[in-house]
């Protein structure tokens, strides 16, 4: 496809789904109905930390309508995302770690009549001492929170050092440390997750799961797991998700319990969370606490840095070793750092659980390290615009930590943004209270290692071709708003030159579909993509070998364009798609094909370097302006220009809503989203609200100018790599950044509330330092280093002292 | 299950419709459950997130904020009755064509918010439109592409032969 014009790709499209979703066809889980269906409900934790000395049923179980009653010890199995923290149980086993932690399960002819028996179930606490900080966890390794884990309450203990950084700290000119803090916050999908389990007696013994859930294919292992049945008798499939955001990413409780209820009613069971229980599921951004201490010479060039960051995870594992690891992969991908030391801790806390939510453990570090550098531009008097400009990671390279950079757009990025907000005139020039700041990022186009060891692809497609001449697209992707079920069209089109609407996907069906890992880790346009390349393109050269056969030319000049077949030099001569699918099936038999993906081996090979590797980065440089009221600390957002390197568009129109969703929800985390949780017993959740979980409306949102940047990725499908999570990322810097620039306050905490800067404000009036933000890291107790000898100091990607045997370490997400 | 069931008569998406059904019921769960309408979503079932929304006497209402008995002899509209003749109403061509609906969740409420504000504003302003649709909420498309959708379906009814921008998808070049 070479050099080959373009039809479908890169254009504007309308998606796949488009009409069923505005005409409310569209089919989420809660909408699903099923004859003699029961509703179940889940009886959840009042206390934070606590054993649990006995649960009685009886009650609930006499109720007329209940049909059946589930506790703790009805699924002894634990399971967990990660196979390194496999820490929960559907139903809590002996103890309970957080407030809204489920308990007992009921099933019942109604709603109302389930509700009714969650307060028949009599269950005695025993209340242990409950952890409600990352600080408090360092503090107190006693009580243990789980029977797991590096130390005491501390869950994942990391420390990595590529070269050694105070020898960078030694050449340095200047030598400067910044702390800051980023408050959690959740995805706040507006579909409550719901699943809906069926149960086909024996012989058949077969548990369908429909479910809101962004990874069919690591549910279906869980259940495997929990359920103790095959595989092969499980089916889950993925209904479109009412978003997604990371938050339905992990296998939930509900969804286990309403298969085990299917299984022991022999009815249908669906269960719908309520909002506040979305809260409780949570699995959102890491609470997390961050030093970072870098070395730059005069002219900005950074000489080593060093960061630290202590997460907040919660009552469970979910994906947090995986998102600790994130804190610190990615500060390498952007501007040089020739020695680099990671130390990484995460708590466990009662609290709900954390893990990925868009950007995934990456935001956090990225805030600090743009308004880091933000200040040492100030010191060093260089333009942050030019600073960056002046050190950017060159193209096709390998970091400190072994990342393999490809396609690199950050310099016409930033280019773009500058020139189109005006940096220029703007920057140190507006009147006090007015300000711009430029922050800018980048974010992985899938990870490189699966989460679960296995050698086999991460996305497979089977591709059938009707002698109607339509195409049928089967793939475990899921949908979940991004558009994904659509790119599978617009690549497999572009391919066989029909138009995205002959072709029909299906898709999320673990009974239909070859197994893509999910949409997580922005890498379902990479992965499934190439999947669906390679599919199309094997379709094509079957259909094309007869075609040429027929048309009597090589078959290197046939061309499909147009819904048809035709010789390139004489495009008269040729015949319709469909009799060309006919004449193959004529000849050999149903014509179908598959494709799969792999991603490259990391280059990296000790233990830690799963995290980080890519395919390929996608780039991504914002400007925010805003107004600041002195009186009130109020900030406010007009405009954010913002420029992403997308390597190609698949679907113009889908990468400029991915930009604007991304902006708009780092705008939230920037301005106002934090889960927060009561100031006097500091694990209970404050605000389990859509109303009072503060997030923008269209009369908070700004106004956005996005530019594409197409620097294509030879790893990507005709070069595309992400555009999902990456654009969220520079927001929140670059808010905090123009905070400063209008009213001279750092606020070295996300969000950026207006307390916070009327605090740092009256700081500044009293002639103190003009700050709000964290004070102190605490003392953890930091493992022996892994010491990996960056590139350039002659490393193969193995750490000092690692046995040569010893494979590419962890592999997690 | 122990409350007698109670049966309304109102208009529905235009046509004269009885329903029986618990009479606690609301008008959101009358619409998805007993008639089998589940185009309407939910989002908190609190009156919080707009995700309900339908138009009760052409007016945007809550439908989990009004009881299912209150309905009775009145006149409902939910997505299901926007299109007509096999044609998508305007504004749903312009949510379909822009990417205005990402996960479409939210998606039937802000077509009906917006509907009942074109009915009364054949040109309404970027914020005349952010007053209207400011109680809906949409986590996927910072709204934008929502206010796009809006002015390109409101220049098409008024008889505009209008396009989307290409700034609009393809960005600033």
């Amino acid at each position: 496809m070479a050099g080959a014009k373009l039809r479908v790709v890169g254009k504007a499209h309308r998606k796949l789904d488009a009409t069923a979703k505005v005409t409310g066809v569209t089919k989420f889980a809660d909408d699903l109905f099923l004859p003699r269906m029961l509703y179940s409900k889940l009886l959840r934790s009042p206390h934070a930390h606590a054993r649990i000395v006995s649960v009685d049923t009886t009650k609930a179980l006499a109720l007329g309508g209940v049909k059946a009653v589930l506790t703790g010890k009805d699924l002894p199995i634990p399971f967990g995302i990660l196979p390194v923290s496999q820490d929960e149980h559907a139903l809590a086993h002996d103890k309970v770690r957080f407030v809204g932690d489920p308990v007992a399960a009921v099933a019942a002819v109604s709603e109302e009549i389930a509700t009714e028996a969650l307060d028949l179930i009599a269950v005695t606490y025993e209340p242990l001492k409950a952890i409600s900080s990352a600080e408090e966890a360092v503090a107190h390794p006693e009580p243990r929170i789980h029977d797991y884990g590096d130390y005491g309450n501390l869950h994942k203990l990391i420390d990595l050092e590529f070269g050694d950084v105070e020898e960078g700290f030694a050449e340095a000119d200047l030598v400067r440390e910044d702390l800051f803090f980023f408050e959690g916050s959740t995805h706040l999908p507006m579909e409550q997750h719901a699943a809906l389990a069926d149960w086909a007696p024996p012989p058949d013994g077969k548990v369908t799961l429909w479910s809101a859930t962004q990874t069919p294919h690591y549910v279906h292992r869980a259940l495997a797991k929990v359920l103790e049945l095959p595989p092969a008798k499980i089916r889950v499939i993925a209904t479109p998700n009412g978003g997604g955001f990371g938050g339905k990413s992990d296998p939930f409780s509900h969804e286990i319990v309403v298969a085990k209820l299917a299984i022991l009613t022999g009815r249908p069971v669906k269960i719908t969370l309520t909002r506040e229980e979305v809260f409780y599921c949570h699995r959102g951004r890491h609470p997390t606490l961050m030093w970072v201490k870098t070395g730059v010479k005069r002219n900005g060039a950074i000489t080593g840095m060093h960061f630290k960051s202590l997460l907040d995870g919660g009552g469970y594992g979910s994906y947090g070793v995986a998102s600790t690891y994130y804190t610190g992969a990615l500060q390498t991908v952007t501007y040089p750092v020739p020695r680099y030391k990671f130390q990484g801790a995460r708590a466990f806390t009662n609290k709900p659980p954390c893990g990925p939510k868009r950007g995934h453990g990456t935001p956090q570090p990225r805030y600090a390290l743009e308004v880091h550098l933000d200040k040492i531009a100030e010191q060093l008097s260089i333009d942050p615009a030019e600073l960056r400009l002046q050190h950017l990671v060159p193209p096709n390279s390998l970091t400190a930590n072994y990342l393999r950079i490809g396609s690199m757009g950050l310099g016409a990025c930033i280019r773009k943004v500058v020139e189109g907000s005006g940096w220029k005139q703007k920057f140190r020039k507006l009147p006090l209270g007015q300000g711009v700041g430029l922050a800018c990022s980048s974010y992985i186009s899938g990870a490189g290692l699966p989460i679960y060891w296995n050698n086999m692809p991460h996305s497979g497609v089977q591709l059938k071709c009707d002698r109607g001449g339509g195409v049928t697209v089967f793939c475990g992707s899921t949908e979940i708003g991004q558009g994904s079920d659509s790119i599978l069209a617009y690549i497999v089109a572009e391919v066989l030159g029909i138009d995205p609407f002959d072709i029909a996907v299906v898709t999320a069906d673990t009974d239909l579909t070859p197994v893509d890992l999910g949409s997580y880790s922005s890498r379902v346009t990479l992965m499934s993509g190439n999947a669906a390349l390679q599919a199309a393109e094997r379709a094509r050269e079957i259909l094309a070998s007869h075609a040429a056969r027929k048309l009597e030319i090589p078959v290197e000049r046939v061309v499909f364009a147009d819904r048809r077949v035709f010789d390139a030099e004489d495009p008269e001569r040729g015949l319709a798609f469909a009799a060309a699918v006919q004449l193959a099936e004529a000849a050999q038999g149903t014509v179908g094909t598959v494709g799969s993906y792999t991603p490259p081996q990391s280059a990296g090979r000790y233990r830690g370097a799963g995290v980080g590797p890519s395919p390929a980065y996608s780039y991504t440089a914002a400007v925010a302006e805003v107004d600041v009221d002195q009186e009130t600390g109020i900030v406010i957002v007009p405009r954010i220009w913002i420029a992403h390197d997308v390597g190609r568009s698949i679907n113009a129109a889908a990468v400029m809503g991915q930009v604007e969703g991304s902006v708009y929800m780092g705008l939230g985390e920037a301005l106002m989203e934090e889960m927060a949780y009561r100031g006097n017993r500091n694990t209970v959740h404050k605000f389990p609200s859509l109303l009072e979980y503060k997030s923008p409306t269209t009369l908070e949102m700004c106004d956005v100018v996005t530019y594409l940047i197409e620097d294509p990725d030879p790893s990507g499908p005709f070069g595309a790599k992400e555009v999902g999570q990456g654009p969220l990322l520079p927001v929140m810097p670059a808010v905090a950044n123009a905070v400063y620039d209008a009213v001279g306050v750092r606020v070295d905490e996300i969000p950026v509330t207006p307390e916070k800067v009327l605090k740092a404000l009256k700081r500044k009036a009293k002639g103190e330092e003009p700050r709000f933000g964290p004070s102190t890291f605490p003392d953890i107790p930091w493992p022996e280093p892994t010491r990996v000898p960056p590139p350039w100091e002659g490393g193969d990607g193995k750490a000092i002292g690692q046995k040569a045997t010893v494979a590419t370490g962890e592999r997690r997400h | 299950m122990t409350d007698p069931k109670v049966t309304i008569a109102f208009e529905l998406n235009g046509e004269l419709t009885e329903v029986a059904f618990a009479p606690h019921k609301t008008l959101l769960e009358v619409l998805r459950e007993d008639c089998g309408l589940t185009g309407t979503k939910h989002g908190c079932e609190l009156g919080e997130c707009g995700t309900c929304a339908v138009l009760l006497d052409d007016q945007p209402v809550l439908s989990c904020l009004a009881l299912g008995l209150a309905c009775s002899g009145r006149r409902v509209k939910t997505v299901e009755g926007m299109a007509a003749g096999g044609r998508l109403h305007p504004l749903q061509e312009a949510f379909a064509e822009l990417g205005a609906a990402q996960c479409g969740y939210c998606t039937p409420a802000f077509l009906l918010t917006a509907e009942a504000l074109l009915a009364g504003n054949r040109t309404p302003t970027r914020d005349e439109i952010k007053q209207a649709l400011a109680g809906n909420l949409c986590r996927c498309t910072g709204y934008i592409k929502i206010y796009e959708a809006v002015e390109l379906a409101a220049a098409r009814m008024r008889g505009e032969a209008a396009a989307p921008a290409d700034e609009s998808v393809y960005g600033r070049r």
